[in-house]
């Protein structure tokens, strides 16, 4: 389907959430509660069948966490943004689609590594590359006076 | 073998020696024949983290021949190696791993840091929480080549100046001072 046409659909099928036209793909916000219901819509639906999830990353604002989804239909060869935000930015709690796709599952243990972000019923939430004296890196407010020179 | 004249000389002799008087006898001294021999025959040890490792390899290659210094035999194995070339970026999470390489190096031992990441952390050098700041924080280091990545040409310069400096040193010579280089 073209960008407008899956706009459209999406529009019908998720009237809670807000679909945007980006510079390349269409995005999609929802809100964090919604996350895992309309994860498993998008898989099942015979016309959207987002069955690859491309890539799961997280983003740090100043007053929300974000996390962004690439999806991708292998049989329709669309492609889709999905974000959710979460307030709480000092422990930030999501929900994980690790049980609707399983790329979720490495994904979202970088995130919980590196920003922080716990995800809710991850059958194994732990770090990925860092131990347990680390902080969260990738936070803008990280500080770490012997290793970083600030510039 | 004697001084032989050229009708003298025998099918199995080598012909050059007869033109030389003295025969085949070399005079040199003992430091001089031990540090020329080991620096031309310096093993690395394959310690390519990151980018530097590529143009360590092209060295490797055919163009920029490091055989010719002798230093084709890339060991994978620190025990049997007698040079470091440490190229690449050294995070927080190998330095351990480097310096326990370094440790089961037998003496005498040389370090070479290539590429900018190796010398001073590199583009790394700020903001970056991963990235140890330059690979002498971990181990001592002989020689610096700076680039990102250096040219081959540049690593080969690298191991010029090695050599130089390994044909400092002096095991045998009484005259130590404390201006004598060390390894």
């Amino acid at each position: 389907m073209t960008n407008e046409e899956l706009q459209a659909c999406l529009t019908g099928e998720f009237p809670k959430a807000e679909i945007t036209l980006g510079k390349q793909y269409v995005e999609m916000v929802v809100q964090a509660e919604d996350l895992h219901e309309t994860s498993a819509k998008l898989k099942a639906l015979p016309t959207l069948s987002f069955d690859y999830l491309i890539c799961l990353t997280g983003v740090d604002y100043p007053e929300k966490m974000q996390i962004v989804y690439h999806l991708e239909s292998i049989q329709h060869r669309h492609v889709l943004v999905l974000k959710t935000n979460t307030a709480d930015r000092l422990d930030p709690k999501v929900d994980t689609v690790s049980d609707v796709w399983q790329t979720a599952k490495y994904h979202e243990r970088e995130v919980y590594d590196l920003l922080g972000v716990k995800f809710n019923n991850h059958t194994d939430l732990r770090r990925l590359f860092l131990d347990d004296t680390w902080g969260f890196p990738l936070r803008k407010d990280y500080k770490d006076e012997v290793r970083i020179v600030e510039r | 073998m004697g001084v032989k004249s050229k009708k003298e000389f025998e099918a199995n002799d080598y012909p050059i020696l007869a033109e030389y008087e003295g025969g085949s006898i070399v005079l040199a001294k003992l430091d001089d024949l031990l540090n020329w021999s080991r620096a031309n025959s310096l093993w690395p040890l394959t310690f390519g983290t990151r980018c530097c490792a590529i143009e360590f390899m092209a060295v490797g290659a055919s163009r920029h021949d490091m055989s010719r210094f002798g230093m084709e035999v890339a060991r994978a194995t620190p025990r049997q190696a007698d040079l470091i070339i440490i190229s690449g970026t050294i995070n927080y999470k190998m330095a351990p791993v480097l310096k326990r390489l370094y440790d089961q190096m037998a003496d005498p031992k040389y370090v070479v840091a290539m590429g900018g990441c190796a010398v001073s952390g590199g583009p790394f050098f700020y903001n970056s929480y991963a990235v140890v700041k330059g690979a002498d924080h971990v181990i001592p280091v002989d020689v610096y080549i700076p680039g990102c990545p250096p040219r081959p040409e540049a690593l080969l310069y690298g191991m010029l100046q090695l050599h130089k400096k390994i044909k400092r040193q002096r095991y045998f010579s009484r005259k130590q001072n404390k201006n004598t280089p060390q390894p």
